[in-house]
């Protein structure tokens, strides 16, 4: 019991320290959102991002790094839509910091600001990974990105009122760069219009959406499930009757289905960096969009 | 939106009436498909520009949400909610159900009723279970939000025989500050590495050796766990539990107040992108009160003894798992070890029942000790290999007056073991598992098994 009582005692003299602190602690579960917070916030906020451009979204687990970060966090940013439901509720559980619980302040969900795309209609586990609320992949689409800048600023100003006009500012300058960039991103992108792909999973749903790109077929026999030669074959054969220009997965996934069909068909096999820090070219959001552009560019030829 | 809904049923409509399309091959209902997902995708594209083109002229216009309202009120767009209506109706707040189904096909080349840890005292039902073919445990679960501050989750585990018991019911006090996660209820002790984890999340079919040796199998406890995390960056995180304690190595006592308490400290991490890990230290202090069991004497005869003391077990635990730049999905490897040390004291009784007209009671200390270390190595996406070494050390044991009809024991048991398991998903899993374990001087037992593991509905959480 003595312990138990001192412990008690150290945790409130920490706290007492760590609010002290200047920086907005923002806990970023997928790099896409640790780029807009940093968008956002610039030097006022600290940014940890609890995963990086080369693992799988899908497959992370409850580390005891992830849980010590989101037990000092101000604000956790998530995709939401099921994308970190493997661990996120458990790490959220084990950090003791009812700041960033869902339905608080401190818990912000990007899926809940975007028209999610791709809702299942047949909800069963035989498909495959699915996910309930619509693919939560929104990274891929850059009007994503403006649709969630302004909540999670004023999001930001909500939690840290003393710099709400900072934030402001920042959103400002972002949602014209942006805006911007879109436009540029948009003509530059035109002549995909209508380009029929392949994709190794089904992970860019918005991104062809907003590009007009044409999915013929998805790599991976159901999202989540691994590509299996008999149906890289029936993709073979769809193939045969509609052609693809290229197969495209994100930087994270095995090259090894993609290469495999690229090999038979001689069409193009794009990687595509999929989130910040996906490539050495997609530094920040602004680049992520300037080389996937690019690369599908490249790869459409 | 209507247009798009028009143009749809429109085409449906021509698909339903038409004799020569219901006559169409797979080729062409695949293109008409196609055709409608391209209609609906240009049409969302082209809702998604307008909604584009609203809010950039919004923004030009209008000073924005922030800047009308004082920065503490929370904007109406942060407090919008989320896109899709929530659901409705009376199983609306049902809890997250999950089941897992198990069952395993054992080959023992030793009977198993007769399973036992040569120099240990037995713990309970640690035997690897039934030969040929046999059903496992089942497991419910059932977990939910009960309101803002607490957390339930009740986890049910039926047995082949057809009984049920209550593996974890306990609820968690979300609403505590300052890195504090108050548990209590019957729950899986936090102490060492795998004794928190369900049996169908082990990398084995069975529990190592230290765990069957010194805990029974898995520590459960009833009572209280308060849990703190360091505001430090690196992950340091400090536990106590106080419990009835009746679970081995302690006893049921009839008394008031705490039969066990344990403290333990977790510190973890990660090196780089690819590389975490978490180690551990934890104590267990419980006492027993008349531990009956049999045990053969000097003499050969199978005797009735008892021990009425106090037990305490330290426990050092570590973890590493690496996969190249943090993506398990591919390859990953993960080696974890335990050690524990228990210590024993009180009285000892010799031949309780006095079958042997010689009962004796006597001090009794005990010392000993083992470690187990595993590594499960994923080669292949789905695919992962296991090995995975036990060793039991009986250490000093102190009979008293007893030691004339008792031996000390100076056999250390040992075990290895090896699996391979198919994971096509992360909901199902299928493993074969081949060991060779010496538990008993002059007795070895080759054990084989086939096992599968099946997990429905809520999605499980990915523990580390």
């Amino acid at each position: 019991m003595k312990i138990l009582c001192s412990l008690l005692f150290a945790a409130m003299l920490a706290n007492g320290v760590s609010s002290a602190r200047a920086a907005l602690n923002v806990f970023a579960t997928v790099p896409e959102w640790g780029a807009l917070a940093e968008e956002l916030g610039g030097d006022k906020v600290k940014i940890y991002v609890a995963t990086n451009a080369l693992q799988d979204p899908h497959h992370v687990e409850a580390k005891p790094s992830l849980i010590a970060r989101a037990r000092n966090a101000d604000l956790i940013i998530a995709t939401g839509a099921e994308l970190e439901i493997g661990w996120l509720p458990l790490v959220l559980q084990q950090a003791g910091n009812p700041k960033v619980q869902p339905g608080k302040p401190g818990f912000f969900e990007a899926a809940a600001f975007v028209t999610l795309l791709d809702e299942p209609v047949r909800l069963d586990r035989a498909e495959g990974d699915v996910h309930p609320a619509g693919d939560p992949h929104i990274q891929t689409d850059p009007r994503n990105f403006a649709r969630v800048a302004t909540p999670l600023a004023a999001r930001f100003a909500e939690i840290d009122p003393e710099n709400a006009a900072y934030y402001q500012e920042r959103y400002k300058a972002f949602a014209d760069r942006w805006a911007a960039s879109i436009a540029k991103w948009g003509t530059e992108a035109a002549p995909l219009r209508g380009v029929p792909v392949l994709v190794q999973h089904k992970a860019f749903t918005y991104l062809i959406a907003w590009l007009g790109l044409k999915e013929i077929a998805a790599l991976e026999p159901k999202p989540g499930i691994e590509p299996t030669t008999a149906h890289l074959s029936e993709v073979l054969a769809i193939l045969q009757r509609q052609p693809a220009k290229m197969v495209l997965r994100a930087a994270y996934q095995s090259d090894r289905a993609s290469q495999w069909i690229a090999e038979r068909t001689k069409i193009n096999a794009v990687t595509l960096p999929f989130t910040v820090g996906g490539d050495a070219a997609a530094k920040d959001l602004y680049g992520l969009f300037d080389d996937t552009v690019d690369r599908l560019l490249k790869g459409a030829q | 939106m209507s247009r798009f809904v028009w143009a749809t049923g429109a085409l449906a409509l021509t698909l339903l009436t038409s004799p020569a399309v219901r006559a169409a091959t797979d080729a062409e209902l695949a293109d008409i498909r196609e055709q409608i997902r391209q209609l609906k995708e240009s049409y969302e594209a082209r809702i998604q520009a307008l909604e584009q083109r609203l809010k950039a002229a919004e923004t030009r216009t209008a000073p924005s949400v922030a800047e009308q309202q004082p920065p503490t009120a929370p904007p109406a767009a942060a407090a919008s909610a989320p896109a899709a209506p929530p659901a409705s109706g009376i199983s609306a707040f049902n809890p997250a159900i999950s089941a897992v189904l198990q069952g395993t096909y054992r080959n023992l080349s030793q009977d198993p009723n007769k399973y036992a840890l040569s120099g240990f005292a037995p713990s309970g039902d640690i035997a690897p279970g039934k030969r040929g073919f046999s059903l496992g445990e089942s497991e419910l679960a059932l977990s939910a939000n009960v309101d803002d501050k607490f957390f339930g989750n009740l986890i049910i585990s039926l047995t082949p025989e057809n009984t049920v018991s209550v593996e974890e019911a306990y609820g968690l006090y979300t609403a505590a500050p300052y890195g504090l996660a108050p548990k209590f209820g019957r729950f899986f002790s936090g102490l060492g590495y795998m004794n928190d984890q369900h049996q169908h999340a082990w990398d084995f079919v069975d529990a190592p050796l230290v765990y069957q040796a010194f805990l029974g199998g898995q520590y459960d406890v009833d009572g209280l766990q308060l849990k703190w995390v360091a505001p430090t960056d690196e992950f340091l995180e400090f536990g106590g539990e106080l419990g009835k304690g009746e679970g081995f190595p302690g006893t049921q006592r009839n008394k008031n107040g705490v039969g066990s308490g344990i403290a333990y400290v977790h510190a973890g991490g990660d090196l780089g992108p690819s590389n975490s890990w978490r180690a551990g230290l934890s104590y267990l202090q419980t006492r027993a009160q008349n531990r009956n069991y049999s045990q053969i004497d000097l003499s050969g005869n199978d005797a009735q003894v008892g021990f009425s003391g106090s037990s305490q077990l330290a426990v050092a635990d570590f973890v590493w798992k690496y996969a190249p730049n943090g993506n398990a999905r591919e390859t990953n490897f993960k080696l974890q070890g335990e050690y524990m040390w228990r210590r024993e004291s009180g009285d000892f009784t010799y031949d309780r029942d006095g079958a042997l007209g010689l009962t004796n009671t006597s001090s009794y200390g005990a010392r000993q000790s083992g470690w187990y270390l595993q590594g499960v190595y994923q080669f292949m996406p789905t695919w992962r290999v296991g090995a995975r070494y036990d060793w039991l050390n009986p250490g000093n044991v102190n009979y008293g007056s007893n030691a004339t009809y008792l031996a000390n024991p100076t056999f250390h048991p040992e075990r290895w073991s090896t699996m391979l398991d198919w994971t096509p998903s992360e909901f199902s899993r299928l493993r074969v598992q081949f060991q060779q374990a010496r538990l008993a001087p002059g007795i070895t037992d080759n054990e084989f098994f086939v096992q599968y593991i099946l997990t429905l509905g809520a999605h499980g959480a990915h523990k580390f």
